[in-house]
């Protein structure tokens, strides 16, 4: 019902998390609502790979955009994680967000 | 008559010792049945649980099972006698002085110390007596004796863990004491490994400990490793974790890796369970997980970072009670002959329980603080643990692996030119005479606990974040009302790195004045110049 009822669908709230030191890279906060479109201008749902691009562009507050990004992807050692699983269980970048997700974006640590 | 009486007096006490060695060996015969019955009992039981009872001590446990019969009350509620000869000689049943003495070797499974000692993990279903038979018969090897391996070792070796590897090459610091539990003060300067062996000692003198007193490198890993049957990667750094898990699969051992970092930690079991690399039923390693090592500057030890000790702390004592939960359950058997772990299954022909790997994850200051996430199962393309490894036992031992190429260096930070620098001693000449900006580019936690008189604090962490205009209108602002300084800069951070950053992106951004970074840092500063400047 909802679909029909708005062109292009209601907006997406997700929630995304940094963990891992990746927080530094966002203004030290480590919980963030974002809303996303229901549909983007070439008329997809907004994926994964739609989402690290947008939190590049409007919540990363670093500019060494590396930290967080390599070769349209996520840099090695950080592990995204999609309502609790690993991304490589739901479809990695290709997963369509869905209302009420939960992404989380943890870099690894080393020390001990 | 005198004699004849003496004579019926005779006859009397042979009748009544007659009576009662017949009622001896009516009731020696009662406790042979029962002893018999109870064999057969215990036999069907046995085969019943196939292996519930190990057959190793079945026979000490129905020597005990047969001696709680001798005990007089029991004989009584059966409605014999229980008379004892009268007689000097061999007693015909054991006195319960017998049953009471201190536990002769090999009567019980366990020694009289070891039932007092491990008590309360042994009245836990959990663990009990196959669990802790389990562990006294494990050989449990921890890489790095630091804040993970400290508390890990000490909870394995108090848990009765039987053989306990200390890997380490490195020695006491007075830093490490806020969190590396095992040593103490008084070992400041002693290896890490003989420290930890000396206080584990203390703990659990029936541990026998092997202390490897050096690094684990890639032509020591496997002839190490190979001879226990759960490893423990409490180092860190990258390398070293790639290693102790190329290590781990290639010899079919199960891994328990924890990290931690200022407030956070992570825990994982990898390559549980331990099936040969291409085996898909086989837990996930470091590699399949972690593929790409992180970009050498993103790694961040305890040093630099920091880190709070009880979170280190949580994470080296969940590591112990992953390792014991995969040991007590008998979920991996020990070491064979060829030093591979094989797996146990309690019953014949059981399928293993699959991999149901996760990642626990702990954050000290976010609500819940653990929070524990699925991970994939094995990479099909993996390097170390798919059809497809490239990595050898041969490649491991020839060297032929380079862990530091592949994790990447960082070398000392150089970008500025030599007159764009100015070292300690020459500064501590001029600081006074010459007027200049003083920036100290630390986070603020560090500007607290020492600065230069006159000194201003701007984060490099919020500099880098910004556009070069942005920084300088910074500077400008913190400088306003302290004109007499000129428009000279002078950077300094910690070490020396930030500051030739700062520098440069100060003279990119088109700052009007000379910008020069103090070489070295603040540590030079107090090497070379102050030598009470706190060393943190």
């Amino acid at each position: 019902m909802a679909e029909s009822s708005a062109p292009g669908g209601y907006p997406i709230p997700i929630t995304v998390e940094f963990t891992g030191g990746l927080e530094l890279l966002f203004g030290n906060e480590r919980k963030h609502k974002v809303v996303l479109p229901a549909r983007l201008e070439n008329g997809s749902s907004p994926n994964i790979s739609f989402l690290l691009g947008y939190l590049v562009d409007n919540l990363m507050q670093d500019e060494r955009k590396d930290m967080f990004i390599m070769e349209d992807s996520v840099r090695p050692g950080v592990l995204v994680l999609i309502n609790d699983a690993d991304w490589e269980l739901e479809g990695e970048d290709a997963y369509e967000l869905q209302a009420g997700d939960t992404i989380v974006f943890v870099s690894t640590l080393h020390g001990g | 008559m005198y004699q004849t009486s003496e004579i019926d007096a005779n006859i009397a006490r042979l009748r009544q010792q007659i009576a009662g060695t017949e009622a001896h060996l009516r009731q020696l015969k009662v406790q042979l049945s029962r002893a018999e019955q109870q064999a057969k009992e215990a036999h069907d039981l046995g085969q019943t649980y196939d292996g519930g009872h190990p057959v190793e001590w079945q026979a000490e446990t129905l020597a005990a099972l047969s001696q709680k019969i001798g005990s007089s009350s029991r004989l009584h509620e059966d409605g014999i006698p229980a008379t004892t000869p009268q007689h000097s000689g061999e007693p015909l049943l054991l006195s319960s002085g017998d049953v009471s003495s201190p536990s002769s070797k090999g009567r019980w499974p366990l020694s009289t110390e070891e039932y007092r000692r491990y008590g309360r993990q042994l009245i836990l279903h959990e663990v009990g007596l196959q669990g802790q038979l389990r562990l006294k018969s494990a050989k449990v090897l921890v890489v790095g004796v630091g804040g993970l391996g400290c508390p890990a070792a000490a909870y394995l070796a108090g848990a009765g863990v039987g053989t306990l590897g200390l890997v380490d090459g490195d020695t006491v610091e007075v830093s490490n004491l806020h969190r590396q539990i095992l040593h103490s003060t008084n070992t400041i300067g002693i290896g890490k490994v003989d420290s930890a062996v000396d206080y584990l000692n203390g703990l659990n003198s029936l541990v026998n400990l092997i202390p490897h007193r050096a690094h684990l490198t890639p032509q020591t890993a496997l002839e190490i490793i190979s001879s226990y049957d759960a490893v423990l990667d409490c180092t860190d750094h990258p390398t070293s974790r790639y290693l102790i898990s190329d290590a781990c699969v290639l010899l079919g051992k199960p891994l328990v890796s924890a990290s931690a970092l200022r407030t956070e930690g992570q825990l994982m079991a990898l390559n549980m369970p331990p099936k040969p690399p291409g085996d898909a039923s086989g837990g996930p390693c470091y590699r399949c997980v972690f593929p790409k090592p992180p970009p050498a500057e993103s790694v961040v030890s305890c040093g630099e970072g920091g880190i709070v000790g009880p979170v280190v702390g949580v994470m080296g004592v969940l590591q112990a009670l992953e390792t014991i939960k995969i040991i007590a359950t008998g979920t991996v058997d020990r070491a064979d002959s060829n030093g591979k772990t094989s797996e146990m299954h309690s019953k014949a022909n059981e399928a293993p329980a699959p991999a149901s790997p996760s990642l626990l994850l702990f954050s000290a200051f976010s609500s819940p603080p653990f929070r524990s996430v699925r991970l994939r199962l094995r990479r099909t393309n993996c390097a170390s643990c798919s059809a497809q490894a490239t990595i050898t036992e041969a490649s491991l031992t020839s060297g032929s692996l380079d862990y530091v190429a592949f994790c990447g260096v960082t070398s000392p930070l150089d970008i500025l030119a030599p007159h764009e620098r100015i070292g300690a001693s020459e500064y501590s000449k001029l600081y006074r005479s010459s007027p200049h900006i003083l920036l100290d580019v630390r986070e603020p936690v560090h500007f607290e606990l020492s600065s230069l008189p006159g000194a201003i604090n701007l984060p490099w962490s919020e500099c880098v974040a910004k556009p070069g205009e942005a920084l300088l209108q910074d500077v400008e602002r913190l400088t306003q009302g302290r004109e007499d300084e000129g428009r000279d800069v002078l950077v300094v951070c910690r070490l020396g790195n930030d500051s030739q950053l700062a520098v440069a992106k100060l003279k990119q951004a088109g700052w009007q004045g000379a910008v020069k970074d103090l070489r070295g840092g603040l540590r030079a500063w107090r090497q070379e110049v102050d030598p009470d400047w706190p060393d943190y």
